[in-house]
């Protein structure tokens, strides 16, 4: 009897959690698709047009570096990759290093998914830490990398 | 309720229009754009399913008081440890796992904390090998090294900085 009774306190208690789970996907849902509507327009527009965005200037080089990460998104893989293609370029490793930083630390394209799920104070202050971290850590990298060569 | 269901409405609503007015120009572009966005949905629909999976047994059994101890104000150094090793174990990208996170932080996780496995994600032990083979075993040497570094100093500034949400 109390067995029954505990069963189905449990299967009311599992309802209960996944009614409360499902409600906070369908309220997020549109944001999602926009959010991947809007990563891959972005994606398609840049692929292939990397070199382009490039100047020779090592300062100017790293803020574009970084400001293209921050609008780029996938793996960390594929900016390993796109990074190595782009040393081979020419471009200087503190540009492409800004680059592979800010791609998988700040996503401008994602914010509003962020914004959704954890907030707009916590995400605007975490892109934008990450932001300047991503210069600071490029910078020391580097300067650490040659030094040792 | 209502004023939010609007906004997040309005914001897929203005996408597809950006997509309408960019298609006169771009027909190619906006084709794949959404070529690549069906694919995407259709490969991240199952682990939609799963992530609702972990959400409902995270409110399940995962109480505030669980959370509250080990990633909550008074986990302490624990805290840090457990938030930057799961960065590192737990692959997955990251608009999957902002639900799960949003679950946490409901039940008492510290903003710093969330940063903090957010950004070790960053360090991703199976990817190492292509790193090295593009910029040599001492960049990959450094730059994970300060990846995981600077992961506590972006906890502590993200957590001082958004403490008041």
């Amino acid at each position: 009897m109390g067995n029954r009774k505990s069963k189905k306190t449990m299967r009311k208690k599992i309802k209960i959690a996944f009614k409360k789970s499902l409600q906070s996907y369908k309220e997020s849902l549109p944001i999602l698709v926009a959010t991947l509507l809007l990563l891959n327009l972005v994606e398609v527009f840049w692929s292939g047009k990397y070199e382009q965005l490039f100047t020779g200037n090592y300062f100017k080089d790293t803020i574009i570096g970084a400001l293209f990460g921050s609008f780029s998104f996938g793996i960390p893989l594929t900016s390993y990759i796109i990074g190595g293609e782009l040393q081979k370029e020419g471009i200087s490793l503190l540009a492409i290093t800004a680059f592979i930083m800010t791609w998988s630390t700040v996503g401008i394209v994602m914010l509003p998914w962020e914004i959704v799920n954890l907030g707009k104070r916590f995400a605007i202050v975490r892109n934008i830490i990450n932001f300047i971290l991503a210069i600071i850590i490029s910078i020391v990298t580097v300067y650490l990398v040659n030094f040792l060569k | 309720m209502k004023k939010n269901n609007f906004k997040r409405n309005l914001f897929l609503l203005g996408v597809v229009l950006l997509y309408i007015f960019l298609s006169f120009w771009y027909p190619e572009l906006i084709k794949k754009s959404i070529g690549k966005t069906w694919q995407m949905l259709y490969r991240i629909i199952p682990l939609l399913g799963l992530v609702l999976i972990f959400m409902t047994l995270t409110n399940l059994y995962i109480t505030s008081g669980k959370v509250e101890k080990h990633l909550g104000k008074k986990s302490g150094w624990k805290g840090w440890a457990y938030a930057s090793m799961a960065g590192v174990i737990i692959s997955g990208p990251a608009y999957l796992l902002f639900p799960l996170l949003k679950e946490l932080k409901k039940s008492g996780a510290k903003n710093s904390l969330i940063a903090v496995f957010l950004y070790t994600r960053n360090v991703k032990i199976p990817f190492l090998p292509i790193l090295i083979y593009y910029f040599g075993i001492s960049y990959a040497f450094f730059l994970t090294f300060f990846i995981f570094l600077s992961s506590f100093i972006n906890g502590a500034l993200v957590g001082w900085f958004s403490q008041d949400e």
